[in-house]
């Protein structure tokens, strides 16, 4: 996993609720079966105007002018603001993948869906929760300033203004901070644990016998 | 000392270890595989030179991509062809339990695990799919996970978990005639919403929950996702336990199947036990239910109207009926009854069980699909539910009244195969997702009970399936 510690970039505005992973990544691009490929159909039924498939060319294919992140000035961003429940519904994990091949490392929303935040987590894409003023301030500066950056402080929990106007404290649990900052290997770590794994499946096993 | 939550005797008694900020190696019991999410943790695996910790928990079928069209032969899309084959190739190579294209038991996960009792009380579940709260109906912790999860389940039988808080949902009353599992399941949705369970465990209870049938309370769990908690559950009793009992997984000595079923009781929760939130419904005052938006919460009863955004105080919530409108080709204050449908679809994890065909059949009987409607298809959930259904003669019913009837998989639920809605066109569907191209780009769904779906085909628009007579 790529490692996370900070990273200040641009910030791009996806102002609506509930965006689902159906919209992040549709699903005729699941069919694939490798890792790589999703960045150019991140939210592709907004981004484009026709129908995408698998296989197209995607720089032929027309923009739909009117959706945010075809913007000119959001172009190059890496850091995403969206509102309440953000990667709710299906558990595909092409929608982290899609959206880190798309260049967002990084994505700021009042909630997320509980199976998307573990997968983003789980690729170094670091997925943060603030409140939800913290959030509308964030949609307004956006808004505003032209060329709008934050800083992403994962040591410090901390997303901030770049010209040090404010700074907004988040959680993480420690052991997800202390993996994403070392880019640790969570199959490794877990490995680690193989004997206290065997004991337990020993008498877990032993004393459910049918589940074996 | 309070008494414990079903989730919690479910969670504790799969802890492995606990690190210092809470953190639980979970022990998973029953891993479900389907051939979308699982190519890319299949070769994690490889490239990583593991081998599954324990295969014989891993059970897994092609179900997403699967073409339904009767009698097919072959995946003409060479894409989900390469997906399905994949699949096959790493149930081979691993040697895993395998309900391949043509096996009778294949069919879709959420359907066959129960189905073949791989899904037990007092498991932990997992699958690369939403909709693995399904499971949680008989009594286990069931939930969904990422391809990076499926990939660490194999090599370790374990999921790193922070425990969820738990919600009840206390469902008072019993249903009335014509008012179902999946009604009951909209209107909490409607209630709590779509983002009311993150970060919970939900617990379904109360008097119209223990009256349903094991096919109701999986309707449930199965749509727990979508209030947005990754779990579902429903406490264990005779209902569950004459559902388990004789399936090709289940305990099958005496011997094991009074200590599985002595286990098994004690799968409640306790009467004293605390809940962090509890939510009561009246579910005897329910009637009919259909969502009108772009999500599951945006539901009103068959009796309602489209909502207008004027009345909407809230401005993200506003703009978002706003959206949901445009996207539903729907005016404000129009009566839901007077919506026209194109399609019908009848199947999905959420209700393509027996008993969901069987509620169907009885509508449709001796009835006409109106002219108005193209298609109205008939999807279900597994071949051994396919069987039993013919042996009853539903598929004569369904075909009689102009429905078609096929092969199962999950189909238009989310449209990967050949089944899919044209932009504009506008479906009564009992599938769980009403989201925006979720069943073929521009189309419009509207998530109902089979009942009612079946009623929409008659009628060529929603009607009160009560009120059909
Ligand atoms: S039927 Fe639909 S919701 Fe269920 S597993 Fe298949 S695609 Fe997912």
């Amino acid at each position: 996993m790529e490692k996370f510690v900070t990273h200040t970039g641009l910030v791009a505005p996806l102002d609506r609720a509930n965006v689902d992973t159906d919209a992040i990544i549709p699903k005729q691009f699941l069919k694939s079966i490798k890792r790589t490929g999703y960045g150019p159909n991140c939210f592709d039924e907004w981004r484009y105007l026709d129908v995408g498939q698998p296989g197209m060319d995607n720089s032929q294919r027309p923009l739909n002018r009117n959706f945010v992140l075809n913007e000119q000035r959001f172009q190059g961003a890496t850091i995403l603001i969206a509102r309440q429940n953000f990667g709710c519904g299906s558990s595909r994990e092409h929608a982290p993948w899609a959206l880190q091949q798309n260049g967002f490392r990084v994505v700021i929303a009042p909630s997320f869906g509980d199976i998307f935040y573990n997968n983003s987590l789980n690729n170094g894409l670091l997925v943060i929760r603030l409140q939800d003023i913290e959030v509308d301030r964030l949609f307004a500066d956006c808004a505003v300033f032209p060329g709008f950056q934050l800083t992403v402080d994962l040591e410090a929990q901390l997303v901030r203004a770049v010209d040090g106007s404010f700074a907004f404290s988040f959680d993480v649990a420690p052991s997800r901070k202390e993996r994403l900052i070392n880019g640790w290997d969570d199959i490794s770590l877990t490995l680690g644990r193989s004997d206290a794994i065997r004991a337990f499946e020993a008498k877990h096993l032993s004393a459910q016998p049918w589940l074996v | 000392m309070a008494g414990r939550t079903l989730y919690d005797k479910l969670f504790d008694s799969h802890v492995v270890h606990t690190e210092s900020d809470g953190t639980a190696l979970l022990y998973i019991d029953r891993h479900l595989v389907h051939e979308v999410t699982s190519p890319q943790a299949f070769e994690g695996l490889k490239l990583a030179g593991r081998k599954p910790w324990r295969k014989q928990s891993i059970v897994a079928m092609p179900d997403h991509n699967t073409p339904t069209t009767p009698g097919f032969t072959a995946i003409l899309d060479p894409v989900s062809r390469a997906q399905v084959e994949t699949l096959d190739a790493n149930a081979k190579e691993l040697g895993l339990t395998y309900y391949r294209i043509g096996d009778v038991r294949r069919g879709i996960v959420h359907v066959v695990g129960p189905e073949q009792g791989a899904t037990l009380p007092g498991m932990t579940v997992v699958c690369g799919d939403s909709h693995t709260s399904t499971h949680g109906a008989f009594a286990a912790l069931a939930f969904g996970i990422g391809t990076s999860e499926v990939e660490h389940v194999m090599a370790t039988q374990c999921l790193p978990q922070k425990k969820s808080k738990s919600m009840l949902v206390r469902c008072d009353g019993r249903l009335a005639t014509g008012v179902t599992a999946k009604d009951l399941v909209l209107a909490i949705i409607g209630v709590i919403g779509t983002a009311g369970g993150t970060g919970y465990a939900l617990e379904f209870g109360g008097e119209a929950v223990r009256s349903l049938s094991m096919e109701g309370r999986m309707s449930m769990c199965n749509m727990a996702i979508e209030a947005g908690a990754r779990a579902g559950m429903v406490a264990y009793d005779s209902v569950t336990e004459n559902y388990v009992k004789g399936r090709p997984f289940s305990p099958n000595t005496p011997e094991l199947w009074e200590a599985a079923t002595n286990y098994w009781r004690t799968l409640i929760s306790d009467v004293d036990a605390v809940f962090d939130r509890t939510v009561v419904i009246d579910a005897s005052a329910l009637i009919p239910q259909v969502t009108w938006g772009t999500s599951p919460e945006m539901v009103v009863s068959i009796e309602g109207r489209v909502p207008d955004p004027d009345k909407e105080k809230d401005a993200t919530k506003r703009e978002g009926i706003e959206r949901a409108l445009a996207y539903m080709g729907l005016t404000p204050n129009t009566l839901i009854s007077e919506i026209k449908i194109d399609k019908v679809f009848i199947g999905s994890c959420t209700n393509s069980r027996i008993e969901d065909l069987r509620a169907a059949a009885a509508v449709v009987r001796g009835r006409r699909r109106a002219d108005s409607v193209k298609l109205a298809m008939v999807v279900p959930g597994s071949g051994l539910v396919k069987a039993q259904a013919e042996q009853e003669g539903l598929d004569k019913i369904f075909v009689a009244a102009g429905f078609e009837w096929r092969e199962p998989g999950c189909s238009m639920c989310l449209a990967m195969n050949d089944d899919r809605l044209e932009p504009g066109e506008r479906c009564a569907s009992t599938s769980n997702r009403n989201f925006e191209g979720r069943q073929g780009a521009g189309g419009r769904t509207h998530l109902v009970s089979p009942a009612m779906a079946a009623a929409a085909g008659l009628e060529g628009r929603f009607v009160d399936v009560r009120r059909l007579g």
